[in-house]
């Protein structure tokens, strides 16, 4: 009887909705607490009940204002109870909540709110409905505007402009005047109807919305659930923007499919501080958060006394000879366990604690490559930190790393539903439960990735490792071929390369040449800061940038960072032949204002190689070192030029070894 | 804005001087509920001297003051502090080793009712009036933290502050007092644009949010011109101008004292 129960239970959860899980929690445990957040500097809890409460007035007020299915509601703000409930609401009437990015500028909602013609938006402040109000003349169809905090907006009269209390208002004289519509509603809601639209921040282009299916959500958030056993038990802290997949899924679609706790931080400053306070359980965040998170705690120890600091580094260096060896399961000898369990008393521990991941059960990182230093380092002092590959059109979750089998390097093995195969040229192609519906309105883009077989195309090259792990190499457009010379054929995938000469922290920003060509070559940035620091304790004196990118002791320290890049590709049965062969240290940072860099400072390779066109000739042309003038904007609108005789590095490359898998 | 809202504070033919200095001659002006209203002038002209006459840190030499109806030679400075008007300090009068929290809840000072003996004794089981009062304290604090937007700091001690936001923690703690009306000394000075910016918003919405009369004195004009209702104008202690800020702009002989003439 109790495994009939557990099977029918695990039935009617595979195939669900939103609303129907959130009905579903409030029956079977009504007081457990599903949702909190600091108001006045107390957590105020919102159990399943009241949130199921909460959701059905939010509906029937929608329902009056004149939401219907198929409409688009759009949210803007940080992760709020009542913004969460928002959505529910929508999905409860068959309407689809659109997401947008709270600190983007007005401008950019407008394309979003055209593109879906929406009627309706909420707003969590005044700043955001400031921003709606001013885009009111561009998108005509936006009729209803409702705010979540009224601060500073007891004034406003703008028509169709209201609170979410009166919105609750208005809910309660609908529901009293029909009480049987709520029930009908979520009745008709099927796990195949459209649950929410996301906009991807399309580098080229107008951004696209990612339709997704209840049923795609749902089945991910519970793939992931599976693979590492989540409960209703976990803690999550909420504190990326709710347009992000990535936060809609953790703090969203698996909170609905687990019933777990999402924590809602007091504000974004507060959120080290809400951190510590929740002690979250299960967590999520892309490398920049993991490395902001690491300066803080280095500074401080900075500022520690010396004995602590002493500590610090002793057990430090424990912690990275043995700790990812015994994160990998791995047994260590009894005299290495005895110093790691003193380091986990004295350092590991208190650190966790400081970090507020003392107790974390799974950490996950995605959206861009991590730094292995900076990934073992997390890995090394007990947080179970993995990587894991997805993108908004999969709903996240493509590949995971499991416990015991995790790699700096690769993202982890295809899950429950995920097969993967590669085509022709390369590129990672997948077929899983959890893949986009389509592009809103636009045909073209969706037949473009999602052929009629329904293979989904990542656009990322990539390949499985023996072991049966992803590895994820570029993006498939800008992986190449060497041509001629020793290597001719090989693939070679400029952004890897350099990733991998950017982790080493002296070099700020790097461009590798070699498609077509039959070496790989490149220039180099080095990170004035960190540089500067290293030179200071050499009693190396430097006038600026320019002049310490020409000295040549930093040249060799840069020599050295790319000698051991080399030394690592040679291992990689792939890229062996993308060893650099020649590199320049430049006379001068890329930049963003002489467009050689995105405004998200992704470098523009093209354009680059024709800036600098006599520079890629002197590197090719086996000359020795090249003069160079270059015209600079600086900051206050002035331009100048930078001159300099630039000297052209060999760097040793190492003969390609068959490394155990 | 209602005009003919009543008037708060009246300062009628003020007059101060120390020994042969006179700092404020025959200075008259209203300010009216719920307006925000500046005073402004060159360096030296009398503007501190002013706020202090008001709330009775100086007591002038000729001249009254009527608040709320009452009319005073000279104020008591407990007594206006009890009459509801509270301020803030050119040169911030914080507690630097005392968290951000403790520093507002002094604010409170004025309105906690209990004796020294009722909150020495604590008993378990058993919410004294102590306890029961500094929950409740606590409570507005909380809500002054939130409306500065400052929840991040709540314990850190005021002295590891960056100037701006101790600004921000000096009017939480003249807020704390509930006040009618608000008298802030530059509460913009030494600031980035942003904290102008900031600090801006912050004044215009306790003014909307808590109905709360504000007297500030300020240097940088633009500031002045965007938040202000009406502008009072002094130089070397004398009354040059009065009016909204476009007839204060429009003024010749504010432009020559205050904006400097072009010789």
């Amino acid at each position: 009887m109790v495994f009939l129960r557990t099977l029918v239970h695990s039935f009617t959860t595979v195939s669900s909705t939103f609303v129907h899980l959130l009905l579903d929690h409030a029956r079977t445990r009504p007081q457990a607490p599903a949702l909190r957040e600091k108001v006045y500097g107390i957590w105020q809890t919102t159990t399943w009940s009241e949130l199921a409460v909460l959701v059905r007035r939010l509906t029937c007020g929608l329902a009056q204002a004149g939401v219907a299915q198929g409409d688009h509601v759009v949210v803007i703000g940080e992760n709020r109870p009542r913004l969460y409930a928002t959505m529910l609401a929508a999905q409860a009437l068959g309407a689809i909540p659109v997401p947008l990015y709270q600190d983007a500028a007005a401008t950019e909602y407008a394309f979003p709110i055209n593109n879906a013609g929406v009627r309706f938006a909420v707003a969590e402040d005044q700043e955001q409905v400031d921003k709606l109000l001013e885009l009111r003349e561009q998108c005509p169809t936006l009729a209803r505007i409702w705010f979540d905090d009224p601060r500073g907006l007891r004034q406003y009269s703008e028509d169709g402009l209201d609170s979410v209390d009166a919105l609750l208002t208005a809910g309660d004289a609908h529901y009293s005047a029909h009480p049987k519509f709520f029930d009908e509603a979520v009745a008709r809601i099927q796990p195949g109807d459209v649950a929410a639209m996301f906009f991807t921040s399309g580098t080229t282009g107008n951004p696209k919305g990612v339709v997704h299916t209840h049923g795609s959500l749902l089945d991910r958030a519970q793939a992931g659930q599976r693979f590492d056993k989540l409960t209703a038990n976990e803690e999550v802290l909420a504190y990326m923007p709710l347009a992000w997949i990535g936060q809609n899924i953790f703090s969203y679609a698996q909170w609905l499919a687990c019933g777990y706790v999402v924590n809602c931080p007091e504000n974004a400053s507060t959120v080290m501080i809400d951190l510590k306070e929740i002690g979250p359980t299960y967590y999520f965040a892309p490398p920049r958060v993991f490395e902001g998170l690491l300066t803080s705690v280095m500074i401080r120890m900075e500022d520690a006394g010396r004995a602590k600091r002493w500590m610090f580094k002793r057990f430090m260096d424990v912690a990275k000879r043995v700790g990812p060896a015994r994160m990998d399961g791995k047994t260590l000898s009894f005299i290495d366990s005895i110093k790691y369990r003193l380091g986990d008393l004295l350092v590991y521990g208190p650190l966790r604690n400081t970090l507020g991941f003392s107790r974390v059960r799974v950490a996950y990182t995605a959206g861009e490559a991590i730094g292995p230093d900076l990934f073992v380092f997390y890995r090394s002092i007990g947080i179970n930190l993995k990587q894991l590959y997805g993108s908004t059109e999969t709903a996240v979750f493509v590949c995971l790393q499991p416990d015991h089998e995790v790699k700096a390097d690769t993202v982890g093995v295809p899950i429950d539903g995920v097969e993967i195969k590669l085509s022709d040229s390369g590129e990672i192609l997948v077929k899983s439960p959890g893949l986009l519906k389509e592009y809103y309105k636009n045909p073209a883009a969706t037949a473009e990735v999602l052929g009629a077989d329904g293979w989904y195309r990542t656009g990322d090259a990539g390949y499985l490792d023996a072991g049966g792990h992803l590895k994820i190499i570029d993006r498939a457009k800008d992986v190449g071929k060497l041509a001629g010379g020793a290597n001719d054929g090989a693939m070679f995938a400029p952004k890897y390369v350099e990733n991998k000469l950017k982790f080493f922290p002296f070099i700020k920003e790097a461009v590798a040449f070699g498609n077509q060509r039959e070496q790989v070559c490149a220039f180099i940035n080095i990170d004035i800061d960190a540089v500067g620091n290293w030179a200071e304790r050499r009693n190396l004196p430097y006038a600026g940038y320019t002049d310490l990118a020409a000295k040549p002791e930093v040249l060799e320290l840069v020599r050295e960072c790319v000698e051991q890049v080399n030394a690592d590709l040679a291992t990689d049965p792939m890229l062996a032949g993308s060893q650099i062969g020649r590199f320049i240290v430049l006379h001068k940072e890329l930049d963003a204002d002489d467009g050689e860099l995105t405004r998200t400072r992704k470098v523009r390779r093209g354009s680059i190689a024709d800036k600098y066109l006599v520079l890629v000739d002197a590197l090719y042309g086996g000359l020795a070192e090249q003069y160079i003038t270059t015209a600079v904007k600086f900051e206050d609108g002035r331009s100048g030029s930078v001159s300099a005789t630039l000297k052209i590095i060999d760097a040793k490359r190492f003969p390609a070894v068959k490394a155990a898998a | 804005m209602n005009t003919a809202a009543q008037v708060l504070l009246k300062v009628n033919n003020v007059s101060l001087s120390f020994g042969g200095v006179n700092a404020l001659t025959d200075i008259s002006f209203d300010v009216r509920s719920n307006e925000v209203r500046a005073i402004i002038g060159p360096n030296g002209a009398g503007k501190s001297s002013l706020l202090n006459c008001i709330n009775g840190v100086y007591t002038p030499q000729a001249g009254s003051i009527s608040l709320g109806g009452q009319t005073f030679s000279h104020m008591n400075s407990r007594q206006v502090a009890e009459m509801g008007v509270a301020r803030t300090f050119q040169n911030l009068a914080l507690f630097k080793g005392m968290s951000v929290l403790d520093n507002i809840m002094t604010g409170r000072n004025l309105r906690m009712k209990t004796n020294i003996f009722q909150q020495a004794i604590r008993m378990p089981f058993w919410n004294g009036a102590a306890e029961r009062e500094e929950s409740e304290h606590r409570e507005a604090v909380e809500k002054i933290i939130d409306f500065l937007e400052i929840q991040a700091f709540r314990k850190t001690p005021v002295g590891r502050l960056p100037y701006g936001l101790q600004k921000r923690v000096d009017l939480g703690r003249a807020l704390a007092m509930e006040p009618q009306l608000l008298l802030l000394d530059e509460p913009m000075a030494g600031m980035n644009v942003e904290e102008k910016q900031d600090m801006s918003r912050f004044i215009l919405d306790v003014n909307e949010e808590y109905g709360t009369t504000i007297v500030l004195i300020e240097h940088d004009m633009s500031v002045v011109m965007d938040i202000s209702d009406r502008v009072v104008v002094l130089d070397y202690g004398k009354k040059i101008g009065d009016g909204t800020p476009e007839e204060v702009r429009a003024n010749p002989e504010v432009i020559s004292a205050y904006l400097g003439t072009s010789h």
